[in-house]
C-alpha cells in the first residue's frame, strides 16, 4: 500500500541511464530493484546466521542447546560421506512414495467415482468424510495395534495422509465443471468416453492437480510424524536419534535435509504442472 | 485434516457451479422440456435396471448404508466368534469404555487439557500470523526482506520442530503451546498475506478518493476485503492447530489430553481405548470445524452469497 497503484499502472518503467535531473532517488532505486530484489531476501537469513554465529562463538547459550553453525554443517558433511545421510534418506523416500502412491491412486479413483456417480456418492461420501475428519495422528494408535510398526503402518498413514486431500479436489474438479462444457460436449455427441478425456479431465485438471500438491505435503508431513514415533531408520529417526543423545547438530542438520527435500519434491511436482495446463494459456 | 482449497482470491469468479448432481453425464441428446435434466443417476443410463437395489434407497439414508453394514459385520464377527483376536473388542465395551471414561470424569479432564492448549496455542499462533500476514501484505519492502525467510521455513515438516522445541521449552505446556502457536501461524500468516495482496485496484482507488488515512485503509477497506481468505487461513490453521495437538501429546509425553489417553490405550492393549481415542478426536475437529464454519458464515454475510465452503 505504500506505493501508489494507480500512478504506477500509467508510468513506464524506467530505463537504465545516467540519473537525469528530473529523476528522483525513487527512480533510481526502482532501476536498481530487478538487481536488488532477490538479494533482499538474503539479507534476513544472513543476519540470523551472523547472530547464531556470534551467540555460539561467544557461547551466549549453552552449546547443547544451540550448537554452532559449523558444528551443525560438519555434522551434515560427515553424515553425508559416512553415507547415514544417503541411506537414511532412501528409506525416507521409498516410504514416501510407495504411501503417496497408494494414496494418490485411491484418491484419484475415489474422487472420480464421487464426482461422476451421484449416487456413488451418497453412499460413500458421509463415511468418507467422518473417516477424513479424524488426522492421521488419530489413526496411529489403532493402526499400530491392527498393523505393528512396521513398513505397512508407515505405508498405510501416509497414502491416508495424501489421498483425503486428493479424492476431495478430485470430487470438488469434477463437480465445478460448468454446466456449458457438458451441453457443448452432448452436441457434439461424445461418447461417454470422449466425455471423460476430452471434457471433464481437462477441465478439471487444475483443481485436481492442486490436491495432488496438497497431497504431497500431507504425504511429507506424514512420514516425519511416523519415523518420529515409530521408526527406527529413516530421516525422521534421524532427528529422534539426535535428540535422544543430546545431540543438537544431528537434530539441526536432519531438520534442514527434511526441509530441503520437501521444497525439492514440491518444486518437481510444480514443475510437471507446467507443460501439463499449458494447453490453457493458448487455448484461449 | 480436510483441507478443500479454496480460491486463494478475495473475490473468487462466481463460476456456475454444477451443483451438487455431479456433471450431469446423461449422454443421451433428448430434446427435453428442462434443457438439462437433473442429472440423476448414473453416468451412462438414466433408466435404472429392477435389480438395482441401491437406486431405491431414499438419498437421505444412503449415508449410513455402509457404516450400519460394517458395524453389523463388527458384531456378527464377534457374536459369532469368526476371530478370537483380542483386537477385535465388542461394540458394547467400546460403549461402557466410554460410559466408564465420561462418569468418571477422566475424559472431561483429558479433553479440557488438550482443548486448553489447543486454543492457547492457536490464538498465540493465529494472532502472530494475522499481524504478521498484515505486515507482508502490506509492505513491499517487508515482503522483499522477509517473504523468503518465510517460504523456507514454512516448508520445513511441522513435526521436525517438535525436537528441537523440546530442547528449548522443555516437555511441558510451554513446549506444546509453542509448537500448536507454529501451527497455526503458517496457515493464518500466508493466507492473510495472500488475502491482501488480492484486493483489487478499484478499492483502494476509491479509499485513495474519500481520501481515507492509512488507518482507515487497513480497517475499513483492505482487511474486510481480504477476510475471506483470512478466515480460510483461519480456518485450516484451527485444523492443524488440533493435528499438533495430538502431535505433541504423543511426542511431548507429559500430562493429560486426549492424545495420552490414545497412546495409554496402545500401551495396554485396550483397543476400546484407542476406539473411543479415535472417535473423539474426530467429533472434537468435527466440532471445530463447525463452529469455525459457523462464525466464518455469520460474520461473511455482508459480502452475499459468494463465499462457499463446503
Amino acid at each position: 500500500m505504500s506505493r501508489h497503484p494507480a500512478i504506477e499502472l500509467s508510468e513506464p518503467i524506467p530505463g537504465v541511464g545516467p540519473l537525469e535531473p528530473g529523476r528522483s532517488l525513487r527512480d533510481v532505486l526502482r532501476t536498481a530493484a530487478p538487481v536488488a530484489r532477490p538479494l533482499a531476501g538474503l539479507a534476513l537469513p544472513l543476519l540470523l546466521l551472523l547472530l547464531w554465529f556470534l551467540a555460539a562463538q561467544h557461547e551466549w547459550v549453552a552449546p547443547q542447546v544451540l550448537p554452532a553453525p559449523s558444528a551443525v554443517w560438519d555434522t551434515l558433511l560427515a553424515m553425508a560421506q559416512s553415507g547415514e545421510l544417503a541411506d537414511n534418506l532412501r528409506i525416507s523416500l521409498w516410504r514416501v512414495l510407495a504411501g503417496f502412491g497408494v494414496g494418490l491412486v485411491g484418491g484419484l479413483l475415489l474422487g472420480a467415482a464421487m464426482g461422476l456417480s451421484p449416487t456413488f456418492k451418497d453412499y460413500v461420501y458421509p463415511l468418507f468424510k467422518a473417516f477424513s475428519q479424524v488426522p492421521v495422528l488419530g489413526w496411529l494408535p489403532l493402526l499400530m495395534l491392527l498393523v505393528g510398526i512396521d513398513e505397512a503402518l508407515k505405508v498405510i498413514l501416509i497414502a491416508k495422509a495424501a489421498l483425503v486431500p486428493v479424492a476431495l479436489n478430485t470430487l470438488k474438479g469434477i463437480e465445478n465443471v460448468p454446466r456449458q462444457y457438458v451441453e457443448v460436449a452432448r452436441v457434439f455427441g461424445f461418447n461417454t468416453r470422449q466425455l471423460l478425456v476430452r471434457m471433464v479431465l481437462p477441465a478439471a485438471f487444475a483443481p485436481i492437480w492442486n490436491g495432488v500438491r496438497h497431497g504431497f505435503t500431507h504425504a511429507w508431513l506424514a512420514l516425519v510424524v511416523v519415523e518420529l514415533l515409530a521408526s527406527s531408520e529413516g530421516l525422521g529417526f534421524l532427528i529422534v536419534y539426535g535428540r535422544q543423545l543430546f545431540q543438537l547438530d544431528v537434530v539441526m542438520a536432519a531438520v534442514a535435509v527434511v526441509g530441503v527435500v520437501g521444497f525439492v519434491l514440491d518444486k518437481l511436482l510444480a514443475l510437471v504442472e507446467l507443460p501439463l495446463l499449458r494447453w490453457r494459456r493458448t487455448g484461449f | 485434516m480436510t483441507i478443500v482449497v479454496q480460491h486463494k482470491g478475495a473475490f473468487s469468479r462466481s463460476r456456475e457451479k454444477a451443483g451438487d448432481e455431479g456433471v450431469g453425464l446423461a449422454a443421451d441428446v433428448s430434446p427435453h422440456p428442462h434443457p438439462l435434466p437433473p442429472a440423476g443417476e448414473g453416468a451412462v443410463s438414466p433408466r435404472v435396471p429392477a435389480w438395482a437395489l441401491w437406486h431405491r434407497v431414499p438419498r437421505p439414508l444412503r449415508g449410513w448404508v455402509i457404516p450400519v453394514l460394517l458395524l453389523a459385520t463388527w458384531w456378527a464377527a464377534v457374536q459369532f466368534g469368526w476371530s478370537h483376536s483380542p483386537l477385535l473388542v465388542p461394540l458394547q465395551k467400546v460403549w461402557s469404555t466410554g460410559v466408564e471414561q465420561v462418569t468418571s470424569g477422566q475424559l472431561a479432564v483429558a479433553l479440557g487439557a488438550s482443548l486448553w492448549r489447543d486454543l492457547a496455542g492457536f490464538a498465540i499462533g493465529a494472532g502472530a500470523g494475522l499481524l504478521f500476514g498484515t505486515l507482508l501484505g502490506v509492505s513491499r519492502l517487508a515482503e522483499r526482506l522477509v517473504a523468503p525467510s518465510f517460504h523456507t521455513f514454512k516448508q520445513i515438516s511441522l513435526f521436525a520442530w517438535i525436537p528441537l522445541l523440546s530442547v528449548w521449552f522443555g516437555l511441558g505446556d510451554a513446549a506444546k503451546v509453542a509448537f500448536l502457536s507454529l501451527a497455526a501461524f503458517f496457515p493464518v500468516a500466508l493466507n492473510t498475506f495472500e488475502g491482501i495482496r488480492a484486493v483489487p485496484r478499484e478499492l483502494l482507488e476509491v479509499a485513495r478518493v474519500f481520501a481515507f488515512s492509512r488507518w482507515q485503509l487497513l480497517l475499513r477497506v483492505v482487511l474486510p476485503a481480504a477476510s475471506p481468505s483470512i478466515f480460510t487461513g483461519l480456518h485450516l490453521g484451527l485444523i492443524y492447530a488440533w493435528l499438533a495437538t495430538l502431535g505433541g501429546e504423543y511426542l511431548l509425553v507429559s500430562g493429560k489430553g486426549v492424545g495420552n489417553l490414545l497412546i495409554d490405550g496402545r500401551e495396554h492393549f485396550g483397543m476400546n481405548l484407542v476406539l473411543l481415542g479415535v472417535i473423539v478426536v474426530g467429533l472434537v475437529g468435527f466440532t471445530l470445524n463447525w463452529i469455525a464454519s459457523r462464525i466464518e458464515r455469520r460474520l461473511l454475510v455482508w459480502r452475499g452469497a459468494s463465499a462457499r465452503f463446503h
